[in-house]
């Protein structure tokens, strides 16, 4: 029991600090700051400089995340609560570049819409600065605070068209959903105290594991943990804020929600299992297993059917948690096949982000001519709009899993991770996936059909203007899905960082 | 330029359409007559490479892997980039190499609409990269890779300048083999778990290495083995297709432009049997041969399905495409076999098929061009109203029935004749039941084709395409892309040996390790 009573018995210490270790989270901190300050200062005038410094500011933010990673020592401050490790320098990097895309995608939307443009980029920054504190986040308490930071302020930008009754529904509905998933996680994250005495991941992990046989109040704690994550990354059945919060939040805040929020709770998800449960595979072996089949299934499944392209993202972005929540299922067989799975979600993680990033840009880019999110609006796009048609499919077929793009690299990890658990449990999670990607192709061929096979709706093809921003966007996104396709062997090199605490 | 060949070969010939793929990809639409030079030039560098590469083959060893390039890829997975070239994978190359050229001869004045010459040829060098680097690859993942690279560009071929059911076409012939191959990946990992590792640069590792699974997947229990071998058959045999995962072909043959059907008849259904012989009998010896009757059961009810149904066709393209899996029975009984023989003809009946059936097709096309249908009731008179096609018509039918002198005739008659005698530990009494159903079925194939010839090309042309100018005999890109296909069907025919000694070494290796596993 220490925490408090250390404190009294040995009055309070400062901990040394490890400023190049907090480098990241402090120049991001400054860029919140500076672009709040200005804000205040300048008020309307700043407003046209906001969505650029919010990207350079993303940008620098790297540099000191480069340094640490080419000085490669581990860090570890406050006794282990937060932890700089390469699987924390990867993650942050995904989420400052999918932030980077986000402020692209977002520059012309807030601009041109008449919203309130300078608390956007600051509530941005905020919830961004909780992803990046999460990926070092390795203490029940820093990866709530992180949790909270990070999902605050998106409430708030899901929200942001005001005047809009289903952008009030969206945020509403995020943030009832999203509180409730708080106070199930806050609850197992005391009851998972109340038994091992500590906050440290570490030291539950050694807790738990210790305990033979199955104790109710530690699987309690570790069910109520994951199910509230299993919120986050919006796994079935818990999924269903999803479409309507998708559907609608402006275009920006839905590929930030989809991805970079998704991709949070996936972090938090592989921090809590690999560090505080991982001998507790009993416990969310099963648990995953279920929480996976069932969301590639049924997400696809009502994919399937959906008329609105957001809405069919949303339950395509279900069914890939599934494919991810597969490989997490079966971290528990050994060691080895836990790091392989654990570098099967990152590689799937960083992929994720440049093809779903991608396909909402050229939705974007096409909602602000049609002004229309449903799917039949995309007939005929090839006719009047060739490069975002192109695009589109890139990012659509790497979806489906075809090679060259990057999309059938993820896949092909997360099915040889659930594989290499060499029993029956791993290979069914892999013949759904398999099956299930079939199921998924139907889908997302059909907007491949739509675009290039049918007339548009209306007969207007007046060519899409793109602006630059978003030019930039796409431009990235290509080149990333293409890139990850043909040399899978860059993103798997990052994939296979090094958890502290877990496997050396 | 020896050594230059040896390290780049092989690669060029993969990645040069691409390349050329990517230029055009540069130019404006409007240039059309640029796009199909660059397309036909691209098309043409790759088949001089393919000449280069026969010339430096050393057909004497023809069942070794030459011009073997091997490097680093996805270290992680520890795949690789592996190359190589044997006397399996060159017949098939080459087809390849001289059916891609010839489509884009064949499209040069019509390309079907809604026309985009640009489109349409790049999505043609994209299919021929990922048509060559499947029979070239040697790694399993690198196999996987090319083998799906396909699917889009057919996709779109089928789906946008297909027939009238285009769009149901297309989706049905992607959902189907997107099915088969994503199970078939599954196996290719299970080979790779439960395979022994061989040593690599960082000590002992498990591989997809084509060269060394024979061996490490020796280590695989039967039932585990059986298994990856069920996940296998899916990947290829709805690729070739096997009866009765064989409903995509005739809706994709018959809704495709010409020069889809083409491809599809005379490469893509090649890459299901080519896996067979090359991946799943050498790497899985004794459940292929578990397993080898139940496939040489839906071989011979493929063969005779194939041809009842071709018995009810009424439209001409839809006939030749159910051909298709009558003949394509004929290859995977021989593959059945497990025999040095059967395979050998197996190969053999798919180069044959390849040029035999995308001739039918050729002319399938040019037909419809001429008389905007294709329903035999319809037509008739073709010998009257274009003669030379007609003739030509005559010649290809003469061949796909197995005419001795031309190449179907080595494709079928091998096969029937190695049925008799199967591999160690297939039933004999088995195969020979198949062997008498494989032969009535040679005569069911004589009697639809001959029915077909019959009642398109004799007779008088009915009145509405009596003295109608549409319809003109054989033009010059219609000829010099018909001319080395008629050409190869009768050298072929004459001295199959030109294909023969390059297969038999290599199938030998593959027929011994049955051999091995069936003592």
């Amino acid at each position: 029991m220490q925490g408090i009573d250390h404190f009294l018995d040995e009055g309070f210490i400062r901990p040394t600090l490890d400023w190049h270790a907090l480098a990241p989270e402090l120049t991001f901190l400054a860029v919140g700051a500076i672009l709040t300050l200005i804000d205040v200062i300048w008020l309307e005038k700043g407003r046209k400089y906001m969505p650029a410094l919010a990207g350079i500011g993303l940008l620098i933010t790297l540099v000191p995340i480069l340094t640490l990673a080419i000085d490669g020592n581990e860090r570890v401050l406050w006794d282990g609560a937060f932890v700089v490790d390469e699987f924390a320098l990867v993650m942050k990097a995904l989420f400052l570049i999918s932030g980077y895309v986000v402020v692209l995608l977002s520059a012309n939307y807030i601009a041109e819409g008449d919203y309130w443009e300078n608390e956007y980029y600051g509530l941005f920054a905020a919830s961004l600065m909780g992803m990046v504190l999460m990926a070092s986040a390795r203490d029940l308490v820093t990866i709530f605070i992180a949790l909270e930071l990070l999902s605050l302020p998106i409430y708030m930008m899901a929200s942001w068209r005001k005047r809009s009754l289903e952008s009030n529904e969206a945020g509403m509905k995020y943030f009832l959903m999203g509180v409730f998933a708080s106070a199930v996680v806050l609850y197992g994250m005391s009851l998972l105290y109340g038994v091992s005495g500590s906050t440290k991941l570490e030291d539950i992990g050694a807790a738990v594991g210790a305990m033979d046989g199955s104790i109710p109040i530690v699987t309690l704690g570790v069910v109520f943990v994951i199910v509230g994550f299993a919120f986050k990354v919006s796994a079935v059945p818990f999924h269903v804020w999803a479409p309507d919060t998708y559907q609608g939040a402006p275009t920006p805040v839905t590929a930030f929600l989809a991805v970079a929020s998704k991709t949070a709770g996936f972090v938090a998800l592989i921090q809590l299992i690999l560090v505080g449960f991982y001998d507790r595979s009993d416990v969310y072996a099963p648990l995953l297993w279920v929480l996976a089949i069932a969301s590639m299934t049924i997400g696809n499944l009502i994919a399937l059917r959906q008329t609105n392209i957001v809405r069919m993202f949303a339950y395509s972005g279900v069914a890939q948690a599934g494919y991810m929540l597969a490989a997490l299922a079966v971290v528990g067989t050994s060691p080895e096949v836990g790091q392989q799975a654990l570098s099967a979600v990152v590689t799937y993680l960083i992929i994720y982000a440049a093809m779903n990033l991608g396909a909402f840009a050229v939705i974007h880019a096409v909602a602000r001519k049609t002004r229309s999110g449903e799917i039949s609006s995309y007939g005929g796009l090839f006719t009047y709009a060739p490069g975002l048609a192109v695009a589109m499919v890139i990012f659509l077929f790497s979806l489906t899993g075809i090679p060259p793009l990057g999309g059938w690299y993820a896949k092909l990890v997360v099915v040889q991770a659930t594989v290499s658990d060499g029993t029956w449990f791993g290979y069914s999670l892999a013949i759904a996936v398999a099956v299930n990607s079939v199921i998924a192709a139907f889908y997302y061929a059909n907007i491949a059909r739509l675009m290039f096979m049918s007339e548009a709706p209306d007969g207007d093809t007046t060519p899409i203007r793109v602006p630059f921003a978003l030019t930039a966007a796409l431009t990235i996104t290509v080149i990333a899905t293409v890139v990850t396709g043909v040399l899978p062997g860059l993103v798997g090199t990052l994939a296979e960082a090094n958890l502290i605490a877990f496997g050396g | 330029m020896t050594e230059f060949l040896e390290d780049w070969g092989l690669t060029l010939a993969i990645f040069l359409p691409l390349v050329g793929a990517a230029i055009m990809a540069l130019i404006p639409k409007a240039e059309e007559q640029l796009h199909k030079t660059i397309a036909l030039l691209t098309t043409l560098a790759v088949g001089a490479i393919g000449v280069l590469l026969v010339v430096e083959f050393d057909f004497g060893s023809s069942g070794d892997l030459q011009f073997v390039v091997d490097h680093r890829w996805i270290d992680v997975i520890n795949s690789r980039y592996i190359l190589g070239l044997d006397g399996i994978s060159m017949p098939l190359m080459l087809l390849t190499m001289l059916v891609v050229p010839l489509c884009v001869i064949y499209s040069w004045n019509h390309f079907p609409e809604p026309h985009n010459p640009k489109a349409f040829l790049i999505l043609i060098l994209i299919l021929q990269t990922g048509m060559i680097g499947t029979f070239l690859a040697q790694d399993l993942i690198l196999f996987f890779v090319f083998f799906e690279v396909v699917l889009l560009p057919m996709y779109f071929l089928i789906g946008v300048w297909g027939g009238e059911d285009r769009q149901y076409a297309a989706i049905k012939f992607f959902l189907y083999t997107l099915f088969g191959s994503a199970l078939m990946l599954v196996s290719f990992l299970a080979l790779f778990f439960l395979g022994d590792g061989t040593a690599t640069a960082a000590g002992v590792a498990n591989t997809f290495d084509m060269r060394a699974l024979p061996e490490a997947a020796q280590a695989i229990g039967i039932t585990a083995q059986l298994w990856i071998f069920g996940g296998m058959f899916l990947g290829f045999g709805i690729k070739v297709p096997m009866f009765p995962f064989h409903t995509w072909l005739p809706d994709a043959h018959t809704q495709a432009p010409t020069v889809g059907s083409v491809i599809l008849a005379a490469v893509l259904l090649k890459l299901g049997t080519y896996g067979f012989i090359r991946i799943a009998i050498p790497i899985l010896p004794e459940a292929a041969i578990e397993w080898a009757p139940f496939i040489g059961a839906l071989a011979v009810i493929g063969i005779i399905y194939g041809a009842l149904c071709c018995l009810a066709q009424t439209d001409m393209k839809r006939l030749i495409a159910f051909s298709s899996v009558a003949h394509m029975g004929f290859t995977m009984l021989g593959i059945a076999t497990l025999t040095d023989f059967g395979m050998n003809a197996a190969i053999f009946g798919m180069v044959a098929h390849g040029l035999i059936t995308g001739m039918l097709f050729f002319v399938a096309g040019s037909v419809k061009d001429r008389y905007h249908t294709l329903e035999i009731k319809r037509l008739g008179g073709l010998l009257v109203s274009a003669p030379k096609m007609g003739w030509i018509l005559g010649f290809s039918v003469m061949a796909s029935l197995g005419l001795p002198g031309l190449a179907g005739f080595w494709g079928e008659f091998p096969v029937i004749l190695s049925a008799y005698n199967p591999a160690a530990g297939l039933s004999e009494e088995l195969f020979r039941v198949y062997m008498v159903i494989a032969a009535l079925g040679t005569v069911l194939a004589a009697g639809y084709l001959l029915w077909l010839y019959q009642r398109t090309s004799f007779g008088t042309p009915s009145e509405e395409f009596t003295d109608n100018p549409e319809i003109t005999d054989v033009q010059l890109p219609e000829w010099i892309a018909w001319a080395p296909m008629l050409a190869l069907i009768l050298i072929l025919g004459v001295y199959p040996n030109l294909v023969f000694e390059m297969t038999d070494p290599a199938v030998g290796m593959v027929s011994e390790l049955v051999a091995a596993a069936g003592r």
